[in-house]
């Protein structure tokens, strides 16, 4: 198995989770979406520059080759912002389970223990 | 040349002037208003410098290049027609000043007021002095966006409002109409450039662009000179102080429309869909609104619809296509601007001193209120087109150049209809004279009442009236030169030979405005009989038509949007992420070639499948467990540490190090927020819908992971890392390549980044904040305690653990931040690992103990962060290079030896203090009201209003 397999694999994985817990009905479970998705995201983003190992972007008069800067660049800003966007929307859940008393994600009163049934509207 | 400076100083004087009066808002009437007046006198004295070259054929203009790519240039030229309609806009903005001072009554907003009416001014000077069309359409945009406040200025008043509302829909919607003429007509031309355009008439007209660019300047033309079917907005307008009307209904904003027509003349004019369409459209205008001025009451709406009239007549005049007519149009514009703002004016002071605008209720006024009756009834009299005055010139050459026109191949149509609107132009003028001032009074308590006003008043209204007298009696003395220099700019070639005069011996003309002025004296005779019959048929009320049809478009657009848009979000992912795989989907088709690539792979270590299996396992877990919440965060924890040493592995030292302090932050903020929701709620999703969604998800997981293997087995393509790797060192000064990327070579970008994330730590914190309040405030208030908690709430291991391991991590995070330049680390990474310092302190001891000995404001770290970031990036410009190009210096020390200082060291500060900021201010608050919540729970009940938070 090569790396280039586990980390394409593991990027299939971690966005076939997000896909699946975003859709969900509970807010809780669209954050921990999220979270899955922007993992997978992030290693995509950094895959872009392809596997080297051992090979740091830190310039030296020896050395010719390296790590691909430019997406550890960007993917370090993007885990930065995806912290912020992850906070926002745990606020913004908490905020909004706290006005309605019922975290479903588009607001409907559904209870948060009792009967198991499937009471979303909509799709 | 010469006049460049002149021009550029003559457009920005309102605008200076409208920012200062807006400045000392707070100040008194009179600064106001001198500030208006000396812009508008001094505007009139720069024109005047202009004036003789101007008349002798001269037009001075100037150009600064502004946006080249698009054609838009800032040039200003002032021709004929621009000395003219800047004179007008400038005169009676004057006068409106003066008259305006002592109209407003005490206590109003006057620096609103006449900041408003100084943006308007400069607006209108902008349309009439533009020498490039696309800038002619973004003073036109000013004039319907300021036009709006000054008909709302009375913001209390609902029928200022809807008026205001009204007004800005017809002549906005009318100028987006426009917008698209205009780009045609340019396109048409080959040139945005006035000049140029003038003198492509013949290609303009040849081109098969001529009926759209026609139909859509037209559009904007009529809705902003109210022609009909777009007349409603004006009368609606009136709700304007009568200072307002005064000004945009005689000399400005109404005239704008009819500006444009003419200085498009040599353009558009001349074919057969322009007489057709322009004279019919001016002429129906013309004697419909004439009719309905007869009949209305309110001094203002009678203005109103007589203002409508005048201009159709103007338009028509203008459709007719012949150079005369031309110069009719030119002086009945003079005319019109002198006798209707003065009749504006006096409707005022008669609304000013008598407290009532309903003609039905004065009469008589002569002998309480003299002078304002003499003003207002010459006024009227040249409105009416009788002689001596002005109007009665202007109205003679109209009547001669009818006969010359065949509409609809009818000769007799165009003389016919017109003299009939001259009559009704008669009849209302000479009703509202009359009725107004002489006869008895109709009601005691509006006559008792009313007096002469005070001379600062009359008088702005009585130097206008003087000039429509003058018109009549010496018009070729004061007005020929200039009605000469209009007219040869309107249509583009010399004027032809005029004479204006009172007595031209007996023609055509004569005998259709004696026609005209009989039937008005028998409409006034017969009016009270007249009225009665008007009001017996039912009219249809343009308001309600308007307000009707705004309310269909309202209700049909929320119902597309509610078919279209349905406020679920699990609806709109679901759409999302289809559309995404069905796009995968298709790229993938297209592109065709080999799914693996030839770049060979590099065979995986056995720790590193085992990681590899944790994570998928952890993932599967995430998904099989989502109900136990706080099971899960361990299980996130466990794949975000893989992924952080998935950057270890793959030579990426600070995504590892950023990875695994974002993770502490966001598992601590999970944490918190888990404290507060429900934590294991029951299943809501039906099994088939579960089906569906892993079907998607399992199909979205196989093309993503597909993709990233067919582009991990490819070689890269060429890229500019090259370019940074290489520049790092000598051009940067670091040998950290992502560091020098992040705050030298796309320190843009982190600017943005930073910004971002500074708003969202504001906006978490505004989230938060407002929680005591409402129904958020009462369930926080009786939320239960529904964890098993340790009996201990600080226990004294983990505090004393965490105060010895403050200074550490603080030591830490300086370390990384100071070599981050040339070694791992640097302003993100440090800011989150001191943040994490901190939130082990609020953890630990409670946020009570902590949030007193803090020192810090969150929000000023995020806005001085920010700062520092730019006030960094602009130094550079200091030194005469491009925003944020770093520089550096090696300095030497004893002891410590050589180092380096960048200035990228300080916009890594401003990095560090925004992110350490945001995320402290989230985490903090958060953790905040949880403690808010708990304390509730210990004191209960709980009677005490939250406090404030820090």
């Amino acid at each position: 198995m090569s790396y280039e397999f586990l980390l394409s694999s593991a990027i299939g994985v971690l966005v076939a989770a997000g896909i699946f817990l975003a859709l969900r009905a509970r807010t809780f479970q669209v954050v921990l979406g999220l979270t899955l998705f922007s993992y997978a995201v992030n290693l995509f983003l950094f895959a872009s520059g392809r596997l080297v190992l051992n090979r740091p972007p830190i310039w030296d008069k020896a050395i010719s080759e390296y790590a691909d800067p430019l997406p550890q660049a960007l993917v370090l800003t993007a885990i930065v912002i995806t912290f912020g966007m992850t906070a926002f929307v745990v606020i913004l859940a908490l905020r909004s389970f706290l006005e309605t008393g019922s975290d479903h994600v588009d607001g409907d009163n559904v209870p948060c223990d009792g009967d198991d049934s499937d009471m979303g509207k909509g799709e | 040349m010469a006049f460049a400076l002149t021009l550029f100083t003559l457009v920005a004087l309102p605008f200076v002037a409208a920012l200062m009066i807006a400045l000392v808002a707070g100040g008194s009437r009179a600064l106001h208003s001198g500030v208006a007046a000396a812009a508008s006198a001094a505007g009139l004295i720069l024109l005047a410098s202009m004036a003789a070259p101007v008349i002798g054929g001269a037009v001075p203009s100037a150009t600064v290049s502004w946006v080249p790519t698009l054609g838009l240039e800032l040039t200003l030229m002032v021709d004929g027609l621009g000395l003219m309609f800047a004179g007008l806009i400038l005169g009676i903005g004057l006068a409106v000043v003066i008259f305006a001072h002592f109209y407003l009554y005490d206590g109003e907003a006057t620096g609103r007021f006449f900041a408003s009416l100084m943006l308007f001014q400069g607006a209108m000077l902008g349309i009439v002095l533009a020498g490039n069309v696309l800038l002619l359409l973004v003073f036109w945009e000013l004039t319907s966006l300021s036009s709006f406040l000054l008909i709302g200025f009375w913001q209390h008043k609902s029928e200022g409002r809807r008026g205001a509302r009204m007004a800005l829909a017809v002549t906005g919607g009318g100028g987006l109409a426009l917008i698209g003429g205009m780009v045609l007509l340019g396109l048409a031309a080959g040139s945005f450039d006035l000049a140029t355009i003038l003198e492509s008439g013949d290609i303009v007209r040849a081109s098969p662009l001529y009926p759209a660019i026609l139909g859509l300047i037209l559009l904007g033309c009529f809705t902003k000179s109210a022609q009909f079917p777009f007349h409603f907005w004006l009368p609606h307008a009136m709700a304007a102080p009568t200072p307002v009307s005064a000004y945009l209904h005689s000399a400005t904003m109404v005239k704008a429309g009819v500006f444009l027509l003419a200085r498009l003349w040599p353009v558009m004019a001349g074919t057969e869909a322009y007489t057709v369409i322009v004279t019919s459209v001016g002429l129906v205008t013309m004697v419909f609104a004439a009719v309905v001025a007869l009949f209305r009451h309110d001094l203002k709406s009678i203005l109103a619809y007589s203002t409508i009239s005048q201009l159709g007549l103007l338009v028509m005049l203008l459709g007719f296509s012949l150079e005369l007519a031309a110069l009719a149009a030119v002086l009945h514009i003079l005319n019109h601007a002198a006798f209707k703002a003065a009749l504006f004016m006096a409707a005022g002071i008669v609304d000013h001193e008598t407290g009532t605008r309903d003609i039905r209720r004065l009469g008589g006024l002569a002998k309480a209120m003299p002078v304002t009756a003499l003003i207002a009834t010459l006024a009227a009299a040249s409105m009416a087109g009788l002689p001596p005055l002005g109007g009665f010139i202007s109205k003679e050459l109209m009547l001669y150049e009818t006969p010359n026109v065949a509409l609809f191949g009818l000769p007799w149509l165009v003389p016919v209809l017109a003299t009939i609107g001259a009559t009704f132009s008669v009849g209302y003028s000479l009703r509202l004279a009359w009725h107004l001032f002489f006869g008895q009074p109709r009601e005691a308590e509006p006559f008792a009442r009313a007096h002469d006003p005070g001379v600062g008043m009359w008088a702005p209204s009585a130097v206008l009236t003087a000039l429509a007298v003058l018109l009549g009696l010496m018009p070729m003395l004061l007005a020929g030169p200039l009605v000469g220099a209009v007219t040869g700019a309107v249509i583009g070639a010399p004027a032809p030979d005029f004479d204006l005069a009172l007595w031209h011996g007996v023609n055509l003309a004569l005998i259709l405005s004696l026609l005209a002025v009989a039937g008005g004296a028998l409409l006034l005779w017969r009016h009270a009989a007249l009225l009665r019959a008007w009001e017996s048929i039912a009219h249809s009320d343009a308001r309600q038509m308007f307000e009707g049809a705004l309310g269909f478009a309202d209700t049909w657009v929320r119902k597309a949007i509610i078919a279209t848009h349905t406020p679920s979000l699990q609806r709109m992912l679901l759409a999302t992420f289809g559309v995404v795989v069905a796009l995968i989907i298709d790229g993938a088709q297209a592109g065709g070639g080999a799914f693996t690539g030839t770049r060979p792979g590099i065979p995986a270590s056995a720790p590193a499948i085992v990681a590899w299996t944790l994570l998928i396992a952890a993932t599967a877990a995430v998904v099989n467990d989502s109900r136990q919440r706080f099971r899960v965060l361990i299980y996130i924890s466990v794949i975000g540490l893989v992924v952080s040493l998935a950057f270890v592995r793959f030579s990426a030292p600070d995504l590892a190090l950023t990875q695994i302090s974002v993770e502490v932050v966001t598992i601590l903020l999970l944490l918190l927020a888990l404290n507060l929701l429900p934590k294991a709620p029951p299943i809501l999703s039906s099994t088939p819908r579960k089906w569906r969604d892993g079907a998607l998800a399992t199909l979205g997981g196989v093309l993503i992971g597909g993709v990233a293997w067919a582009m991990l087995t490819r070689e890269p393509g060429a890229s500019i890392s090259a370019y940074h790797l290489a520049n790092s060192k000598s051009g940067g000064g670091g040998t950290n390549v992502v560091n020098v990327i992040l705050v030298d070579f796309r320190a843009f970008d982190t600017l943005g980044e930073i910004i971002v994330l500074g708003i969202a730590g504001l906006a978490i914190y505004a989230l938060l904040y407002s929680t005591a309040r409402g129904a958020a405030g009462a369930r926080l208030a009786s939320w239960q305690e529904d964890m098993p908690h340790s009996p201990e709430r600080h226990p004294m291991m983990f505090v004393m653990a965490s105060r010895i391991a403050l200074p550490l991590t603080l030591t830490v995070g300086i370390f990384l931040f100071l070599r981050g330049h040339n070694q791992p680390g640097g302003g993100f990474i440090a800011a989150l690992v001191v943040a994490i310092a901190f939130l082990l302190q609020y953890l630990a001891a409670g946020y009570d103990w902590t949030d007193k000995r803090r020192r810090f404001g969150e929000h000023r770290m995020i806005a001085w962060g920010v700062l520092t970031a730019m006030v960094t990036g602009l130094g550079s410009w200091v030194f005469g290079s491009n925003f944020l190009t770093s520089t550096f210096e090696y300095f030497s020390l004893p002891l410590i030896g050589k180092f380096e200082l960048a200035s990228a060291m300080l916009f890594d500060t401003g990095v560090f203090l925004t992110v350490f900021g945001a995320v402290m201010l989230a985490l903090a608050q958060l953790s905040h009201i949880a403690q808010r919540a708990a304390r509730a729970i210990a004191e209960q009940p709980a009677a005490q209003a939250p406090e404030d938070a820090p």
